[in-house]
């Protein structure tokens, strides 16, 4: 046997790795929207963490005024 | 005062402006978004981009109906064991604050578990547990901070679209095969006589077999059903050649490495069908924000109030508007059904359907028209017809709907695709006689060649190339077309035919010029208050430009609907309103809306509305004038007719009071001689959009609404037009140009192969090379073109 059927094995197999996992990829919608995971990434600590208690009750109070 | 900004959503802060938090704000809708946004913790907002906001609009009880789960059951995409998914979409969504602000919606519920948005297309897809929350209030509190979806009866009854991904796949498959064989034939191509490569060719011959099975199979399968569907209906398109092509290069190169002749060309086999699907996918690009195809399905509300017998409320979808129904119609709401006014005042806003721009008063007992807006007031009206039996939605029964207009168009490569076979062919079949008479051994080895190398994949990658390159920098200038097939039609354009109302008139104000005795400077404040105190359209708009800064109390207001108000203060009395109702013969000169006053029961004069052009008109028709047949079709009255007359060129045909359906058969009768080009705006135009050979939306905000079409247009670069039409007439030029230089590639290529002498190598030179100098020709050349948009712009 020669190490060339080998090295086409494995050389063969890495190509269909990649393949299926770009198939993988597209079934899985990440090419619909190129755009806002782009934007998204940049976000990230901006929420103000100590607000949160105090905003338990304006929660309320947002949800009566929407409730009307 | 100086002109500041508001906070939150960027606009002037004009008359009623309102401080909280050391901060400015427009309106009050606009601060409580603000507040929502900073006790939130959300307030980081206002970092990612200044002013982002955008101001909410009152929506009271709007959207009520989503109180009937089966309305909501049909909008929801998943829905099961309390959690519902939804998509929305919303058209304000425009910055990466909004992005921002919609994923971190669980800060304002807890209920929403997760929210995603899709940017390019303006919607948000919401997770939320419906234990204390629904998707009323998840829609309730979206528009309260601004970003109101839009629902309509469009979103009912569909499901969520299956995106099509088979070219990307189809793609993926001929790269991939493509890279592979490459470098499997990369050996052969030197022809090294060397041991070790000669004990290894049949596995690696075999090897680029197995890859372009799929390649044939699967990629190019697209072509084959193409070619088989022109014969069938006997139209030699383009993908006829192509799909010989690939045929005869997979079946020589199976025979080829069968019998050990050669090492086939699977190289170029795969190539082809790589650089053909490339083109496809460049002439994709769609704008997925915008649609196309809307109907009034887009423009209807989804549910309309109904009153039971027993005066219940009931919101009933609106397909389940049965004849006899009693309708409630709140102010600013679509009258979605032909139906009799039983109660109430009703002041109908039909611009969409007839294109007349003025709101028209009805009295109970009259007939109102579905796609009327009522712009004032409660109604309740009784159904007449069906919704899909109403006026205005039967125009979409007309057949004019159900064409397409890209099948019915032969676009230029499958004009020149036709001759190209009979020629190619024709070369084959002497060559092939020529050799069967000198040396039989060569005759199908000619054959094939002939076939292979003359497969026009440079040609069928010109018109993709250019018009999906162009496609873009249409684009860029804000003119969106729905395909590429669009460039190639509107090259052909010999009459433009455009609406009146909306399409070149603004939308926004009338000039208003003064006809009559002068008013007092007492006269005029006491007008102005009391016009202040009227809600109608017309008031309002006259409110706007009076010079008065005298603000008055007054005695005495009425408001008499359909005739005109009338307001008093101290010993004066002002009278506005209809010619009959102030006490004075309508004006015979003025066909225009008009509002007449009188000041203590003496006629004054009279207020003319004049509707108020886009800017650039006059040069627009003058330069369009030159190439082309114009005419103007309007559903408004001939108020106009001198005006536009002395903008347009002579002969130009201006008709006016036209009706939808009249619209129509006026472009049916034009496209008997002539290519015309219908430029319009509202739903009033759909059915001449429809019939015309290309039909041009011009929309203010191209976001909101825009009837079917084949391109929108954003209003601001209407001017633009004739420059646009030029341009696609140069891209169908430089069509033509490329097509010359790939047949001098086939010229070259057919001489290799009569000779006898096609070897892989030459082929698998030959096709990209000619592939890839027509891409970069037309993207050069475009890009030139372009720019030329660019320096008339500036």
């Amino acid at each position: 046997m020669s190490v060339i059927y080998v090295l086409l094995a494995i050389s063969i197999s890495v190509a269909i790795v990649f393949f299926a996992a770009f198939v993988l990829s597209v079934k899985s919608g990440q090419y619909d929207d190129a755009y806002t995971p782009s934007v998204r990434m940049l976000f990230e600590d901006e929420l103000l963490p100590d607000s949160k208690n105090s905003t338990d009750e304006k929660e309320i109070k947002l949800t009566k005024s929407t409730n009307q | 005062m100086s002109a500041s900004k508001c906070y939150h959503c960027g606009d002037d802060c004009n008359r009623t402006k309102v401080f909280f938090d050391e901060k400015e704000f427009c309106c009050n809708g606009c601060k409580t978004v603000y507040e929502i946004f900073t006790t939130n913790g959300l307030s980081n907002f206002y970092d990612i981009e200044e002013r982002a906001g955008t101001a909410p609009n009152e929506i009271q009880r709007k959207y009520d109906f989503l109180e009937n789960q089966d309305i909501v059951e049909k909008l929801v995409a998943f829905n099961d064991e309390g959690v519902q998914v939804v998509n929305l979409s919303i058209p304000s969504i425009h910055c990466s604050s909004c992005i921002w602000v919609l994923e971190n919606l669980n800060r304002l519920n807890e209920s929403i578990t997760s929210s995603q948005v899709n940017f390019p297309k303006k919607t948000i897809r919401v997770t939320y547990t419906i234990n204390d929350f629904s998707l009323k209030r998840l829609v309730l509190m979206l528009s309260s901070i601004g970003y109101e979806p839009y629902i309509s009866l469009d979103e009912y009854n569909k499901k969520e679209r299956k995106v099509d991904r088979s070219l990307t796949y189809k793609l993926g498959v001929a790269g991939f095969a493509f890279g592979n064989v490459m470098l499997f034939s990369f050996p052969e191509y030197f022809e090294v006589e060397e041991f070790w490569l000669d004990q290894y060719k049949l596995v690696f011959r075999w090897l680029m077999f197995a890859f372009s099975l799929p390649v044939v199979f699967y990629a190019g399968s697209g072509y084959f059903v193409s070619a088989y569907k022109g014969l069938r209906s006997k139209l030699l398109n383009i993908d006829v050649p192509i799909a010989l092509g690939i045929l005869t290069l997979f079946l020589r190169s199976t025979v080829d490495i069968i019998f050990d002749l050669g090492s086939g060309f699977f190289d170029s086999l795969t190539g082809l069908v790589f650089f053909l699907l490339l083109g496809k996918f460049f002439q994709q690009k769609t704008y997925s924000f915008l649609s196309f195809e809307r109907d009034y399905k887009s423009y209807f509300p989804i549910a309309v109030t109904k009153l039971n017998k027993n005066g219940d409320e009931e919101n009933i979808q609106i397909y389940k508007i049965k004849i006899g129904d009693r309708l409630l119609i709140r102010s600013n709401e679509i009258i979605p059904v032909d139906c009799i006014l039983i109660k109430g005042m009703a002041e109908i806003d039909y611009s969409f359907v007839t294109g007349e721009s003025q709101a028209v008063f009805r009295q109970s007992g009259e007939k109102l028209f579905a796609g009327g807006k009522q712009l004032s007031g409660v109604l309740e009206v009784e159904v007449l017809k069906s919704v899909s039996q109403s006026y205005l939605t039967q125009l979409w029964g007309n057949s004019v709907f159900a064409k397409d207009k890209m099948t019915a168009f032969q676009t230029l490569t499958d004009s020149i695709g036709k001759r190209f076979t009979i020629g190619v062919l024709t070369i084959a079949f002497i060559a092939t006689a020529f050799w069967l008479f000198h040396m039989p051994s060569m005759a199908l080895n000619v054959f094939t060649a002939v076939l292979i190398i003359a497969c026009p994949c440079a040609i069928a990658l010109a018109a993709p190339f250019t018009l999906g390159n162009m496609l873009r920098i249409f684009g860029k200038n804000k003119f969106y077309l729905k395909n590429t097939n669009v460039i190639e039609r509107l090259a052909k354009i010999d009459t433009t035919i455009f609406d009146k109302t909306g399409t070149i008139t603004t939308t926004e104000k009338d000039t208003i010029l003064y006809e009559g005795v002068a008013l007092t400077e007492a006269e005029t404040a006491l007008l102005k208050t009391t016009l202040r105190a009227s809600n109608h359209p017309l008031s309002r708009s006259l409110y706007e430009i009076l010079q008065s800064n005298a603000i008055m109390t007054l005695d005495e207001f009425q408001e008499h609907t359909g005739k005109g108000i009338e307001g008093r203060s101290k010993k004066h009395s002002i009278k506005v309103g209809s010619a009959s109702y102030v006490g004075s013969n309508p004006s015979n000169t003025i066909a225009s809306t008009a509002v007449y006053v009188s000041s203590d029961e003496n006629y004054k004069g009279c207020f003319v509305f004049k509707n108020k052009y886009r800017q650039g008109v006059g040069k627009l028709f003058r330069s369009l004038g030159e190439h082309m047949q114009l005419g103007i079709l309007s559903g408004d009255n001939d108020g106009e007719k001198q005006q536009l007359k002395k903008i347009l060129p002579e002969n130009t045909d201006l008709l006016f009071n036209q009706k939808p359906e009249n619209k129509l058969e006026y472009i049916k009768g034009l496209q008997k001689e002539r290519n015309v080009l219908m430029v319009g705006d509202g739903l009033n135009d759909a059915g001449a959009l429809a019939q015309s050979d290309v039909g041009i939306s011009v929309s203010e905000n191209i976001n909101v609404f825009s009837p079917a079409c084949d391109a929108i247009l954003d209003a601001s670069v209407l001017s633009k037009l004739p420059l646009f039409i030029k341009m696609s007439r140069k891209s169908i030029q430089v069509i033509k140009l490329s097509f010359l230089l790939s047949l001098c590639y086939n010229v070259v290529g057919l001489y290799f192969a009569v000779t006898g002498q096609l070897q892989p190598v030459v082929a698998a030179i030959l096709m990209p090379l000619s592939s890839i100098s027509i891409v970069v020709f037309t993207t050069l050349f475009t890009n030139i073109l372009g720019r030329k948009i660019k320096i008339n712009e500036s």
